[in-house]
């Protein structure tokens, strides 16, 4: 058994006066994909951005590879990629310089390798055309694009699969099977059908939690 | 291959170099917008020897104050945008999540902000002082205040911008919050070229006016870092 990536130990998060959940523990193992469920307004993008480090309206203890987050804010960040609900993609700029702008602060590379990276993505031959003239699943595609030459060993996916055709999704199912396997940890959110052999499920619901192995 | 934690780091100084470029590269796909505070500033300047007095006394007196509500007011409605595309876009969220510090990230952005807005603001000011009549040493001194007042009004308002980005209509809250902050600057900024209109020695005007350079560049970002973070917490 290997030693959790991250831990939480009962968290609790309010918003707006409402709880979203109490008491909820859980660890993210190195080569496990574990997806986060619930309605509409349970707390997922919530949990998600806590885990993150984005949020800070919470209580409870987070554990980065043993120790607590905040004291070793610095390598948890390097190794963990958090892609929200905004892409975080400049329409004004190209796919080429999006991706190289959002790898310079964390692991600088080769045009060749990011451009190879937006080709398996279906992004060839758009790598000089500004953002903005892309449809909302190639901009997706684009964010998606890092993941294949991140190696960050944990990965935080809210609502990825959102305006990908069902191609895609395959391929990024494809993904994360294949990351796990190498040993990465992906905690991921959806509202698609999405098929991953042994997913584990973290599931929201108000007042109560279940986490179902 | 097996993916293990890394601690591999990009420096400080290459990720604020990625974030300078970055900004500058999306300031020049969109000119327009680099050019509305320059205009704005030729327009008050040059509305008010119509609006006031065309008196070459007149401008002479006031020219510097004019050129330096101007400037100020023009960084003012620059700023929002400081923050906000990147916001509205989810490019922050990945800044903030960058390893590196935040605050020496938040200080590429504000100085990149000045160099899109402050310093062209300084290179027109010989043209326009000349239009209100300022002599040539006058026009010297007030680039010069200029020069080391305009990074301040930046950085200053890099806090007020953060704090106000989760909020929808923030301009006049902004303007609230900031304006008070960009009082002193004014009146050194305008002071130092009064004294050295009368003769008077100008060097401690200057000092008071690098010693607020100094002040904000070594406060405010951590200030608009903390900011940025309650702003992104909270939406």
């Amino acid at each position: 058994m290997s030693e959790p990536l991250l831990q939480a130990i009962n968290l609790h998060c309010e918003r707006d006066k409402r709880e979203l959940f109490r008491d909820l523990s859980f660890s993210i193992l190195p080569a496990t994909v574990t997806r986060v469920e619930g309605a509409n307004g349970s707390g997922k993008t919530t949990l998600l951005r806590i885990l993150a480090g984005l949020s800070d309206a919470w209580a409870g203890q987070l554990l980065w590879r043993g120790e607590p987050r905040s004291r070793v804010r610095e390598s948890f960040l390097r190794n963990v990629l958090y892609l929200g609900h905004r892409p975080g993609i400049k329409p004004l700029l190209s796919p080429l310089e999006n991706l190289r702008a959002l790898m310079a602060g964390r692991r600088p590379m080769g045009d060749k390798v990011l451009t190879q990276a937006l080709a398996r993505t279906g992004l060839a031959g758009y790598e000089q055309v500004p953002c903005r003239h892309l449809s909302a699943g190639q901009q997706r595609r684009v964010a998606l694009a890092r993941l294949l030459v991140a190696d960050e060993p944990l990965w935080l996916l809210d609502e990825v699969f959102t305006a990908i055709d069902a191609n895609g999704v395959a391929a990024i199912e494809n993904l994360l099977q294949e990351r796990a396997a190498e040993g990465g940890a992906v905690v991921f959110t959806t509202h698609h059908n999405v098929q991953i052999a042994g997913t584990k499920r973290l599931v929201l619901t108000p007042g109560a939690v279940g986490y179902d192995d | 291959m097996m993916i293990k934690p890394s601690d591999q780091a990009v420096g400080s100084i290459e990720a604020m170099k990625a974030v300078f470029a970055r900004d500058m590269k999306v300031a020049f796909r969109q000119r327009q917008d680099l050019l509305n505070p320059l205009l704005f500033f030729m327009m008050v300047v040059t509305l008010f020897p119509l609006g006031v007095s065309p008196e070459i006394s007149f401008l002479q007196e006031a020219g510097a104050g004019i050129l330096w509500v101007a400037a100020l007011l023009s960084v003012l409605l620059s700023l929002d945008h400081l923050f906000r595309h990147d916001f509205d876009d989810g490019t922050l969220e990945q800044l903030v999540l960058q390893p590196q510090p935040l605050f020496l990230l938040v200080l590429a952005k504000t100085m990149a902000h000045w160099v899109l807005t402050g310093l062209p603001l300084v290179l027109l000011t010989p043209v326009l002082g000349v239009m209100v009549h300022l002599d040539g040493n006058s026009i010297a001194i007030l680039c010069l205040t200029l020069l080391i007042g305009t990074p301040v009004l930046s950085l200053i308002g890099a806090i007020g911008a953060a704090l106000t980005l989760g909020l929808r209509s923030a301009g006049v809250l902004l303007s609230l919050l900031i304006i008070p902050l960009y009082i002193p600057v004014l009146i050194f900024g305008t002071g130092t070229v009064a004294a050295a209109a009368e003769g008077a020695p100008v060097g401690a005007y200057l000092a008071l006016l690098g010693a607020f350079l100094v002040l904000a560049l070594t406060l405010a970002p951590f200030a608009s870092a903390a900011a940025l973070k309650v702003s992104l917490s909270n939406s």
